[in-house]
C-alpha cells in the first residue's frame, strides 16, 4: 500500500514542480505579450489565438474527457455571438457596457446546450457526431432566415472609442483571462470525481453505469459547461470582429478547428488543446494575413489534420510525455546497477513486499510478479 | 426466508428468439449459487435483466424482497448488486487505482455532493488498496489498466465490484480464459468473501469449479430452469445430463 503511493509521490514531486514553473513562465510570457508586441496585426492574431485556446479547452472538457466528439460547438459560439449582437442592438448599448453581456451569452448558450445535449446524447459515439453536425447546420440556417438575426446582412457591433494603438489589449486580456480560467477548470475537472466519471464513460460507458455512475447526467453536465464557456467566447469574438454574420458566427471551420487543436496537442489532456490552439490558430491567422491565396491556410489545415491522425493519433503531449518517461526510465535504470545484492533474484526490484498480507500469503500473487513492471528486471542480465 | 435475489417468471425475447422463457431463480442469502446451462440457454441474458442492462418483457426481480424490476444499472449497483462481465470490462486508459475509484463515487455522503472534489479521498484510496491487496494486484495500483494481463483484469474487475460492499455479487464466467492456479486463487477469494457474508450467483462452464464451490445450482435450458438443487443432486439428474452435462464432460475430456 504505502510503498506504491510514496514511490509515486517521489517521482511526481519534481515533475509537478517542473509543471508548475512551466505554467508560471507561460502565464507571465502571455501576460506581458502585448507590451512587447505592439503591432496591431500581431495583437489581432494574439486575441484570436487566445479565444481559440479557451474554445479548444472548453471543447476538451466535454469531448476530450467523455470521448464524445462534438462537431457542433460552433452552435454555442454563434449563439454567444448573436446573443451579444441582438442584445446590444435591441437595448441600444454602447461602449464598454457591452462587455457585461458576456455572462448572458454564456447563459443562453448553456440554455441551448441542455436540449441539444438531451437530444444528441441519446445516441452513442459516431451517431452523436452526425447529430451534432446536423444541429449545427440547423442553427446556421436559422441565423440566415430569422428576421431577428437580420439574415445574411448580419449585425454590426457598436463602436468602441478606444485608442487605436492599444485597441486590442482589453480584448487580449479578457480572452487570456477566460482561456486561463477555462484551462484551470479543465485541470480541476480532470482530477475530480466528475472528471473521473467522464473518463470512465469514455472508456466503457455501460461498465461505468454498472458501477453506479449516472452516465447521462455526467455527460450532459460536461456538455453544458463546455457550451457555456464557448458561448462567452463567441460573445467576445463578436465584439472583437465587429460583426455577426451567419457564415462566420456559425462556422463549420470552427467545429473542425477546435477538434483539430485538441487532437494535435493531445485530446483528453489539460495542456494538449492549449498547445494545439497556440500552434494552429496563430499559424492559420498568420497565413491568412500574409499569404494572398485565401484557401492556402484551409488546405494546410486539412493536410495537418491528416498528418495528425496518421502520425500522432494521440497528440503531441501524450507522445512527448511517453518519450520523456522512457528516456528517464533508461537513465534511472543505468546507475541502479548495484541493488546491494540482498535480493537473490531481482524480480521485484526495489521493494519486494517484505511480509505478505497475513491471511492470503501463499497464493496472493498468482499472476502478479511476472514482470510487466518494466525495464529494470530483464534488461540487467543479458 | 426471503431470497437475497429472486428472478421470478422472467421472460425476454429478442425478435423471434425467446431467450428467457419464464425463468425463476432464487438465491438464498449467504449462499454461493451456480447457474449453468448450455450456450445460448439464457444465462447472460438473465444477468443482464437482473442488473438493468436489458429490460425484461414480463416477470419480476427482487433484491431481498424489494422489487427492482427494470431498474437501471447505476441504481441496481447502488442497491447492492455488483456484477462482472463474461468478457472482462475494465477502464483501459485509467490507472488501476482510478478504476477502483470509479466505483467509490457514491459512497460517503458529504463528499459525494461536491463533484469537483479530488477523486478519491484517503479513506477511499485505503479501501481500494485493501481490496487490491485482497485480490493480489496491489503492486499494479499506479499502472494503466491496459497493461494488466487478462487474469489480472479479471481480478481488478472483481476488486472494483467489491468497493461498494455489494450484498449480492454476480460473476459471469469468473474462470473463463484464466490459468489453473489463478482459478484456485479466485475460488479462495470467493470463499473468503462468502464467509464474510457476501452472496454469490455464478455463471460458469467449468464443472469442477461449480460443483466444488456452489451450495445450490440452477440449470437453465432454452430460457427455463429445468432443475435446481445441491451439486450432488444436479450431477445425478437425468434432465441435466441430457441438457448439458454429457456434452460438457465430453468437451472436458477432449480439451
Amino acid at each position: 500500500m504505502t510503498p506504491a503511493l510514496s514511490r509515486r509521490g517521489a517521482t511526481v514531486g519534481p515533475a509537478a514542480a517542473w509543471r508548475v514553473s512551466g505554467v508560471l513562465v507561460a502565464a507571465a510570457a502571455l501576460a506581458v505579450f502585448p507590451l512587447w508586441f505592439t503591432n496591431g496585426l500581431v495583437t489581432t492574431i494574439a486575441v484570436d489565438t487566445m479565444i481559440f485556446v479557451g474554445a479548444a479547452s472548453a471543447w476538451n472538457i466535454f469531448s476530450g474527457y467523455s470521448g464524445y466528439i462534438s462537431l457542433g460547438h460552433a452552435v454555442f459560439f454563434g449563439t454567444g455571438a448573436y446573443t451579444v449582437a441582438i442584445a446590444a442592438r435591441d437595448w441600444q448599448l454602447t461602449g464598454d457596457a457591452v462587455f457585461w453581456l458576456l455572462p448572458l451569452a454564456g447563459a443562453v448558450a448553456a440554455a441551448i446546450a441542455v436540449p441539444f445535449g438531451l437530444l444528441a446524447l441519446r445516441v452513442r459515439r459516431h451517431t452523436f457526431v452526425v447529430v451534432t453536425i446536423a444541429v449545427f447546420f440547423i442553427f446556421q440556417l436559422m441565423a440566415y432566415n430569422f428576421s431577428f438575426t437580420a439574415g445574411s446582412t448580419g449585425i454590426i457591433a457598436p463602436v468602441l472609442n478606444w485608442q487605436p494603438a492599444t485597441y486590442n489589449n482589453p480584448f487580449y486580456y479578457l480572452a487570456l483571462a477566460i482561456a486561463a480560467a477555462t484551462t484551470a477548470l479543465s485541470w480541476l475537472i480532470r482530477g475530480s470525481r466528475f472528471g473521473l466519471q467522464l473518463r470512465a464513460v469514455r472508456d466503457d460507458e455501460d461498465r461505468a453505469a454498472g458501477l453506479g455512475v449516472r452516465t447521462r447526467r455526467v455527460k450532459l453536465s460536461a456538455f453544458v459547461i463546455s457550451g457555456l464557456i464557448t458561448g462567452v467566447l463567441g460573445g467576445l469574438w463578436f465584439y472583437f470582429i465587429g460583426e455577426a454574420l451567419p457564415q462566420f458566427a456559425f462556422d463549420p471551420l470552427f467545429d473542425i478547428s477546435v477538434a483539430l487543436m485538441a487532437f494535435l496537442g493531445g485530446i483528453g489532456t489539460v495542456a494538449g488543446p492549449v498547445l494545439g490552439a497556440l500552434i494552429i490558430e496563430s499559424a492559420q491567422q498568420y497565413l491568412t494575413t500574409t499569404v494572398t491565396n485565401d484557401y492556402l491556410s484551409e488546405i494546410l489545415l486539412g493536410a495537418l489534420f491528416l498528418a495528425v491522425i496518421l502520425l500522432l493519433p494521440r497528440g503531441v503531449i501524450p507522445t512527448a510525455a511517453e518519450k520523456l518517461g522512457s528516456w528517464q526510465a533508461r537513465r534511472r535504470a543505468a546507475p541502479r546497477e548495484v541493488p546491494a545484492g540482498a535480493q537473490p533474484d531481482g524480480a521485484g526490484g526495489t521493494e519486494a513486499s517484505p511480509a505478505p498480507a497475513p491471511g492470503s500469503a501463499p497464493e496472493s500473487a498468482p499472476s502478479g510478479p511476472p514482470a510487466p513492471a518494466g525495464p529494470p528486471g530483464p534488461e540487467r542480465r543479458p | 426466508m426471503t431470497a437475497a435475489l429472486l428472478a421470478e417468471q422472467v421472460r425476454r425475447a429478442f425478435g423471434g428468439v425467446q431467450a428467457l422463457d419464464g425463468a425463476t431463480v432464487a438465491v438464498a442469502p449467504g449462499s454461493i449459487t451456480g447457474l449453468i446451462g448450455p450456450n445460448g440457454s439464457g444465462k447472460t441474458t438473465l444477468f443482464n435483466v437482473i442488473t438493468g442492462y436489458e429490460r425484461l418483457d414480463s416477470g419480476h426481480v427482487y433484491l431481498d424482497g424489494r422489487k427492482i424490476t427494470n431498474a437501471p444499472p447505476q441504481r441496481v449497483f447502488a442497491l447492492g448488486i455488483g456484477r462482472t462481465f463474461q468478457l472482462t470490462r475494465i477502464f483501459p486508459r485509467l490507472t488501476v487505482m482510478e478504476n477502483m475509484l470509479v466505483a467509490t463515487q457514491h459512497r460517503g455522503g458529504r463528499r459525494a455532493r461536491n463533484p469537483l472534489a479530488r477523486a478519491g479521498g484517503a479513506a477511499d484510496r485505503r479501501r481500494a488498496m485493501d481490496l487490491l491487496e485482497f485480490v493480489g494486484i496491489e503492486d499494479h495500483a499506479a499502472a494503466q489498466a491496459d497493461t494488466l494481463s487478462y487474469g489480472q483484469r479479471k481480478l481488478l474487475e472483481l476488486a472494483y465490484v467489491l468497493v461498494a460492499d455489494p450484498a449480492v455479487v454476480l460473476l459471469d464466467e469468473p474462470t473463463g480464459g484464466v490459468n489453473p492456479s489463478l482459478i484456485h486463487h479466485i475460488e479462495a477469494r470467493i470463499r473468503a468473501l462468502n464467509a464474510a457474508g457476501t452472496t454469490f450467483l455464478i455463471v460458469e462452464h467449468n464443472m469442477d469449479f461449480v460443483m466444488g464451490l456452489c451450495d445450490q445450482i440452477a440449470v437453465l435450458d432454452y430460457g427455463t430452469v429445468v432443475a435446481t438443487g445441491p451439486p450432488a443432486v444436479i450431477r445425478a439428474d437425468p434432465r441435466v445430463l441430457d441438457a448439458y452435462l454429457g456434452i460438457t464432460e465430453d468437451d472436458d475430456d477432449g480439451g
